[in-house]
């Protein structure tokens, strides 16, 4: 079986094969697929595994790690951008892949999202947007869109939800795209991107509960949610025919922002051969 | 070595580096922030990184994240900054990775008296974090003192894999003494223990007979899990109350088994002595010297200053206690080591000396306590 598995599945083999299956996701969630890109762009890029890190939040998504054969780390709700800015700058030559819900990075870690993109940290965040605090059970997050409800938020929400992309783009992000679950193979394309460059790098995972918000705001199931995905996506080609209104009611999907610029990692090392030049000298 | 004119913050950032300090990530407040300014001059040339995070939960965290990578950090804050701190505290403590926090007390609660001294922080120190764990804070009350305690606070902390606080007050960090620092060769320095054994056996939460499993850096061919959640061995999370329980079991162990190692304090005319004065960080200069005085007018008194003030070092005043007839523990706050005094030696004999408004205790004050 397994060498049947092996071959159809080329995430198979980054899994971890010990006691930790099934996942712990609700059966239909979107972040497995996220975590299906994730190990499909590292794949292909022939990646060093034991040179991979990947760091989570708290939350479903930061689940994520846990499932997968890389050096591994869980840490405190929001805080993952800080713990993985400290790991980059201790081991340099290592991929640092940061991964957060939307609370998780835009709420109690808005702080650090801001900073890390400020900072250029060489690091790739992937935040798994649903719109809602799913591991909680469904309150409303910094994204969930106005009017929608949450079971903090019975009456409809009523602050305007953070433009993600938006925000790492001006905080000072190298590279920022996005993209959903329903366009898997794209996904794991974009995420390649972001690992590939340097600098911070954002891709931000469209994706649903259908558990919590999907049910509070009766948008049927998981595959009616994927659907709903589809349909309402457009890619950056599309969007630049749609007039702003229109463009305004689509998920646009792409690489959203690429530019190159020294990071903190970089110009530290810089900082460090001058001190020691001095010191030398 | 030659002598040297130094404060207490400085002789903490030289500490930190002779101890093999490769990472500061900190957030400035007053009175820790020599520490942060001396350590972002300092590290690059010993090929070292420093960074000023944007709050000091972060600050933790990135020092945990470097520690992970696998280079000895520390922060260093203030009492604002230290409850922040509490959670990524825990974190550390849950997860096992060394690092060093330096609290460099000022009177609160909240932002209080930024530049006056306090050790308001004791209790905080110890149960600022939530849930059942256990932690190790020192206390320096001389500029020397903190160079070493600088050393001990992070062989502690790689030595037993858990956050080591060097709680400091502002007395000590500003005060500038006449120091000899010993040269770096003499001066010993402990590194984590590392694994012998093939990736695929290592456990990184396994138990050993020294209760303090390997720590294997990240990157080194070593793909393990660490995670808040309670674990089992290979750091998997679980609910199992046959691996939850163990795992408690062994990191109070790792410290109560070794309290010969960790407990350090000091002594002075204690045989004999009627009335016992204890006492910590700057106040114990206070306390010594009232100490003297009130010998030098035939009182029967004795001194004790723990250097670790967590674990409480209970057995030492136990002993005071049975010998004693009456510990007199002055601080500056309105009681918080005395409280764990009155629950080893009883609360009828112990006499609290506090003051909480930013002034230091003085001889005097002490000693009418002793005479009275
Ligand atoms: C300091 C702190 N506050 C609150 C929580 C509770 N909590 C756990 S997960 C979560 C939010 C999860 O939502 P999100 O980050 O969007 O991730 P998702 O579960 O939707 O993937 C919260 C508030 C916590 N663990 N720690
Ligand atoms: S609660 Fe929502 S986000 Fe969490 S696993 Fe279930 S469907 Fe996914």
């Amino acid at each position: 079986m397994s060498t049947k598995l092996r071959e159809e599945h080329e995430v198979y083999d980054y899994l971890r094969h010990s006691k930790k299956f099934p996942v712990m996701w609700c059966a239909g969630c979107g972040i497995g697929i996220v975590l299906g890109a994730i190990i499909r762009a590292i794949d292909r890029m022939g990646l060093d595994r034991d040179r991979v890190a990947m760091v989570s939040g708290i939350g479903c998504t930061g689940r994520m790690p846990v499932y997968v054969d890389f050096n591994t780390m869980h840490t405190t709700h929001g805080r993952a951008l800080a713990f993985a800015t400290g790991l980059k700058l201790a081991r340099p030559d290592m991929y640092v892949l940061v991964v957060m819900g939307d609370g998780d990075a835009l709420a109690i870690g808005g702080n650090h999202f801001i900073h890390a993109a400020r900072r250029n940290m060489d690091l790739t965040a992937i935040v798994v947007n649903n719109n809602i605090y799913g591991m909680t059970g469904g309150q409303y997050s910094p994204t969930t869109p106005q009017h929608m409800r949450a079971t903090t938020a019975p009456y409809g929400n009523i602050e305007p939800p953070f433009p993600l992309c938006e925000l790492a783009k001006a905080a000072g992000a190298s590279f920022v795209a996005r993209s959903t679950v329903y366009h898997a193979k794209e996904l794991d394309r974009l995420i390649e991107q972001a690992i590939a460059r340097r600098g911070f790098s954002v891709v931000e995972a469209v994706s649903y509960c259908h558990t919590t918000y999907g049910r509070l705001n009766r948008l049927g199931t998981a595959v009616d949610m994927m659907r709903w995905l589809k349909e309402n996506s457009v890619t950056l080609a599309q969007a630049e025919k749609m007039s702003p209104e229109e463009r305004e009611t689509k998920i646009v999907r792409g690489v959203l922002l690429d530019r190159e610029g020294p990071g903190y990692v970089d110009l530290y090392e810089e900082i460090i051969r001058q001190a020691r030049a001095a010191e030398n000298g | 070595m030659t002598a040297q004119f130094m404060q207490g913050n400085t002789a903490c950032a030289e500490g930190a580096l002779v101890a093999g300090c490769r990472f500061f990530a900190g957030y400035p407040i007053t009175p820790s922030s020599e520490i942060a300014e001396i350590l972002s001059y300092r590290l690059p040339a010993l090929g070292g990184k420093f960074i000023q995070m944007e709050d000091e939960i972060a600050s933790l965290a990135a020092v945990i994240g470097a520690s992970v990578g696998g280079m000895k950090a520390m922060t260093a804050t203030s009492g604002p900054g230290f409850s922040l701190m509490q959670e990524n505290i825990g974190y550390a403590a849950m997860t096992e990775i060394p690092c060093v926090i330096v609290n460099v007390q000022r009177t609160g609660p909240s932002t209080g008296l930024p530049t006056s001294p306090a050790q308001g922080d004791v209790m905080q120190a110890r149960w600022g974090t939530h849930g059942d764990h256990p932690i190790i804070v020192l206390s320096p009350s001389s500029v020397m003192e903190t160079f070493h305690l600088t050393v001990t606070a992070f062989n502690f902390s790689e030595k037993y894999r858990t956050p080591v606080i060097l709680l400091m007050d502002e007395v000590v960090a500003h005060m500038r003494e006449k120091v000899e620092l010993p040269p770096r060769e003499q001066v010993e320095v402990v590194d984590r223990v590392q694994t012998n054994v093939p990736p695929e056996w290592y456990f990184p939460y396994e138990e050993t007979a020294s209760d303090v499993p390997p720590l294997v850096s990240f990157g080194q061919g070593f793909r393990y899990h660490i995670t808040g959640l309670f674990h089992d061995q290979r750091g998997f999370p679980t609910e199992r109350l046959d691996e939850i329980q163990p795992w408690l079991k062994r990191v109070f162990a790792k410290i109560h088994n070794n309290l010969g190692d960790i407990l350090m304090y000091e002594e002075e005319s204690i045989p004999g002595a009627r009335t016992v004065v204890l006492s910590y960080g700057a106040t114990a200069r206070s306390a010594r010297h009232a100490v003297r005085l009130a010998r030098a007018r035939r009182h029967k008194v004795g001194f004790f200053k723990p250097l670790t003030i967590w674990p409480f070092p209970e057995e030492a005043v136990e002993r005071l206690a049975h010998t004693a007839k009456r510990i007199v523990v002055p601080e500056m706050n309105l009681g918080q080591l005395a409280l764990e005094v009155e629950r080893v030696a009883g609360r009828h004999k112990v006499r609290r000396v506090n003051r909480a408004d930013g002034e230091l205790v003085t001889p005097q004050q002490i000693l009418e306590a002793i005479e009275g």
